[in-house]
């Protein structure tokens, strides 16, 4: 099957509408990676076996389809059905039997598999009544969990190419304009104009020009990319395509995370899917555009996903930065002009042509229109990958969709950004999430990794924990990011044994200043975020460390001693978690904990159900652990 | 052409160049530990870092490394600002930090007030402050590329291929040459040279016998250049000797 022209195509996709109503339902099992891991594939093979041993008419009854990742990855298996819409979540193949007796051929619930929201514990049927799921506004992640990533006519029945189609009816300015209509700016970190970026590169000049797609995804937190690229992988390309179209090119990239093999396995499938159609490769849907595609595989580092430092990835030579100051939209890949955007960027495109800039614009903010997806996680109650408008508040964000933070504890902080984003604390979770307002705060939006914190989460650790991460990451190229992060790492190091000075403190802010004016790239320009933003705004857990030797979360171990209260009703609990022995008690009495054996592990105050086991200061300097 | 502003000096320059250039043209000094001439700018050690800011922009403001950034007409440059002076010195403790013993260190950071470092020195390192200009003289200029570098990061480091001897040295210590901390280690006799723990053998001028170099990299040039083979016959001294008295003889004619 070949598409010569856009009526081809057309007629297609109503047959592929004509055989998917024939279809009476479908049931949907999510083949991302979470699933995969807690077994989606027994459960699909155990479905089909089943359906199959019943006579039950595959084409025409029933339809099972492996799909992308919901986002509840950690409750999986998860099963969905068409048209019903009930979800169920860690499916066994055991319960396969049950599922077709009872929902498929009577229309009923197994009511022990139905999703239980951790926060209200209230069992929600309906996919769209699950408060994760309700508060969200789906547009780059809006086909991912409803279709088979590697099925063209699933793409198609979901109005896939109707971006392309239309795109292919307008010049590649108007394109341009729609993109710059619309508002939409960079996904991958920086917020950058979209529609400026392909103008600069259309204007530059060059005998020809790259496409690439950042699929790169360095942020240890952060999933949505892989989603997008494991569960919807026609629409990055047909975003790409656009792109090309746009820009005047004809040779793209898609730059992917060593670490994704399930990406890579299905944006081959669709790009071989593509070049069979004809939608890739010479003349597609006989327009004369020739575009074609390559996978490239990242390099396995954090900075790879740095716009400079991919593109001399992608060329063979190791990625390390450089200098900006000639943009890479005029000196790219292989010194030619180059525009480089993110997957969720991408996946914007198509959409946005389709329905036109002005629609786009009713999501979002004035400056930042339509919406981001995130990887929540951390201590709330429901974690998972969520989209939203721009310019909803950190407080919706975390309590409504997040379901408020786990066991009752109290909100500390949240980092958004991903390891070089900064800590917002409590003050300001009214703040309106869109690229300014979190830049202003001293954050960033980033990849879109957000990760909640509570009430026993040490600021101290956490910046200690990020730095520790970048220092590893630095390509070592320039001196304040490859010495400077040695250096802030070794004075926390100082101030978590308990040797810290206020004058060490003085120290990091320094240098945390220099090496974000001094360094070369966005890693080590953006490495101080965690730095400066728990010393603005929780100094004074910076100042209990060094003065009063206490670390009020019982997290850093030199500085944590745990004292057993009067409330203690003797439960022994305690005696039982206690991996060192260390708590001794009798029936009716206070239990003891001996100072010695205690290495602050923390397993006692976590289970002791009256809470009477309190992180209190070290009190003398001669009982910090050395 | 355009014409930009170094510390209150107007200045004219060439499309296409450096703040560095035009700083060097006019005397204006500004510390650099990874630049050379011959070299492509790299924009690593951050020494040369000026403060930028333009009238189209007012308000704006930035630091840039000099040895990379290009004029653009009406830009205004202070190499000596409190702030840039500030990133220098801050720099210098760094690598004064990392290179305690190195005195081409020791004696910049003085310049900029840091006597001792504020930071935690390396005591088991050497002087290599990773500039990476041995690494690039090989490969760019000599075209070898015998050297590399090896991990990220803190621990990143200069290394021989597969930490052996490297086999595509040609021995010809451009990278020692370049070194501006002299960590490269060569060891010249009259008929050897050691570098990259590899012993090469000199070869020696037909006429005074002087050994001017090494037959690896005679045999390379020859090669790369599409030389004669009797090129490097005679060293530089006693081919000029040679210029000189042809030129003595036309002049007589
Ligand atoms: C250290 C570092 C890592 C980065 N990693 C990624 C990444 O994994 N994915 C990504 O899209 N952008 C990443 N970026 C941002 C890219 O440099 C670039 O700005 C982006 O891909 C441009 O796409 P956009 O305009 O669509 O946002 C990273 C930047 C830095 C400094
Ligand atoms: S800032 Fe860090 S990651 Fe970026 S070039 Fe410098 S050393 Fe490499
Ligand atoms: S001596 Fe060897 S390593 Fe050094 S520049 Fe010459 S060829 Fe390269
Ligand atoms: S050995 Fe010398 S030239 Fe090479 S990186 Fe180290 S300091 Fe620079
Ligand atoms: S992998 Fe199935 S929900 Fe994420
Ligand atoms: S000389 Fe410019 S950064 Fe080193």
């Amino acid at each position: 099957m070949r598409f010569n022209n856009i009526k081809q195509l057309e007629e297609h996709r109503e047959q592929a509408l004509k055989n998917q109503q024939k279809v009476k339902n479908t049931i949907l099992v999510c083949g991302g990676t979470g699933c995969l891991a807690s077994g989606a594939r027994d459960v699909e093979d155990e479905l089909r076996k089943q359906l199959a041993e019943q006579g039950i008419d595959m084409e025409v009854e029933l339809q099972v389809k492996i799909t992308g990742c919901h986002g509840f990855c950690e409750r999986g298996p998860i099963v969905s059905f068409i048209p019903s819409g009930i979800l169920y979540e860690k499916v066994k193949p055991k319960h396969v039997e049950e599922i077709i007796e009872k929902t498929i051929k009577n229309d009923k619930i197994v009511t022990k598999l139905i999703y239980k929201d951790p926060a209200t514990k209230k069992k929600v049927q309906q996919y769209e009544e699950i408060p994760f799921y309700k508060h969200q506004t789906r547009i780059a992640l809006r086909n991912i969990g409803q279709l088979d990533p590697t099925s063209l006519d699933d793409y198609l029945v979901r109005d896939g190419f109707k971006g392309l189609v239309k795109a292919l009816g307008m010049k590649p300015g108007e394109i341009v304009d729609e993109i710059d209509k619309s508002g939409l700016r960079g996904r991958g970190g920086g917020g950058f104009p979209t529609a400026r970026k392909w103008k600069s590169c259309i204007k530059a000049e060059g005998e020809k020009r790259y496409i690439i797609c950042n699929g790169d995804e360095g942020d240890p937190g952060a999933f949505m990319d892989r989603s997008i690229m494991e569960g919807d992988p026609f629409d990055v390309l047909e975003g790409m395509i656009i792109g090309a179209y746009a820009i005047g090119c004809e040779e793209g990239f898609i730059y992917v995370r060593q670490e994704y093999p399930l990406a890579v396995v299905n944006l081959r499938k669709a790009i071989d899917i593509l070049r069979e159609v004809g939608l890739l490769g010479e003349n597609i849907l006989g327009s004369g555009l020739n575009f074609d595609i390559k996978i490239a595989r990242g390099g396995g580092a954090f900075v790879c996903g740095e716009s400079s430092a991919l593109m001399k990835s992608v060329a063979g030579k190791i990625g390390e930065p450089r200098a900006k100051y000639i943009h890479s939209t005029e000196k790219g890949l292989y010194d030619l002009p180059t525009v480089l955007n993110n997957v969720e960027t991408f996946v914007n495109i198509p959409i946005i042509i389709e329905k036109g800039g002005d629609w786009f614009t009713q999501f979002g903010t004035e400056k930042s229109r339509g919406t981001k997806a995130f990887a929540l996680v951390g201590r709330v109650n429901n974690t998972g990958l969520v989209e939203v408008p721009m310019g909803i508040t950190l407080r919706e964000l975390i309590f409504e969709i997040g379901g408020g933070i786990q066991k009752g504890r109290e909100f500390k902080a949240v980092q958004t950004g991903g390891p070089s984003g900064g800590c917002i604390p409590n003050e300001l979770l009214d703040l309106k999430v869109d690229f300014d307002e979190l830049t202003e705060q001293g954050s960033m939006m980033g990849s879109g990794g957000m990760i909640v914190m509570d009430e026993r989460t040490c600021m101290v650790d956490v910046a200690r924990y990020f730095l520790d991460f970048l220092k590893e990451e630095s390509c070592g190229k320039c001196v304040p990011c490859r010495e400077g992060l040695r250096q802030l790492t070794a004075l926390y190091d100082r101030i978590v044994a308990g040797y810290g000075t206020l004058e060490d403190l003085d120290k990091i802010e320094w240098l945390a200043q220099d090496v974000m004016i001094g360094s070369l790239c966005a890693l080590g320009k953006s490495a101080p975020n965690p730095v400066l933003s728990t010393i603005q705004f929780f100094r004074d857990e910076y100042e209990e460390h060094i003065r009063d030797k206490h670390c009020r979360a019982g997290v850093c171990k030199a500085l944590t001693r745990l004292v057993i209260h009067d409330e203690c009703i003797a439960c022994g609990k305690c005696i039982e978690v206690c991996p060192t022995d260390a708590i001794t008690g009798a029936k009716k009495t206070v239990h003891v904990l001996d100072q010695e054996k205690c290495i602050a592990c923390g397993s006692c105050v976590e289970i002791c159900p009256v809470d009477c086991i309190k992180v209190e200061p070290v009190k003398v300097a001669g009982e910090v652990a050395s | 052409m355009p014409e930009i502003i170094i510390d209150g000096r107007r200045l004219k320059c060439e499309e296409g160049e450096t703040v560095l250039d035009v700083c060097k043209r006019n005397r204006i000094e500004v510390p650099t530990l990874c630049y050379h001439e011959a070299i492509e700018s790299w924009g690593g050690c951050r020494l040369c870092m000026v403060e930028i800011s333009h009238p189209k922009w007012p308000g704006w403001s930035n630091w840039v490394t000099a040895c990379l950034y290009p004029v653009q007409d009406g830009l205004v440059v202070g190499t000596n600002t409190t702030r840039v002076r500030r990133l220098r010195a801050t720099v210098l403790d760094l690598l004064l930090a990392r290179c305690p013993n190195s005195s081409v260190i020791q004696k910049l950071a003085a310049e900029y007030g840091v006597e001792d470092t504020n930071y935690e020195p390396r005591l088991d390192g050497d002087n290599c402050i990773l500039c990476g200009l041995c690494v690039r003289v090989c490969d760019e200029v000599i075209g070898v590329t015998a050297i590399g570098t090896a991990n990220r990061g803190a621990s990143k480091e200069i290394s021989e291929p597969l930490k052996e001897p490297p086999v595509d040295c040609i021995g010809c210590a451009a990278c020692a040459y370049v070194c501006p901390t002299d960590v490269i280690q060569v060891i010249q006799t009259p008929d050897y040279r050691v570098i990259w723990d590899r012993t090469f053998d000199m070869y020696k001028c037909v006429e005074c016998g002087i050994s001017h170099i090494t037959v690896e990299q005679k045999d390379w040039l020859i090669a790369k250049d599409n030389l004669p083979a009797d090129y490097y016959d005679l060293c530089d001294i006693c081919k000029r000797k040679h210029t000189a008295e042809k030129q003595k003889e036309l002049s007589m004619l």
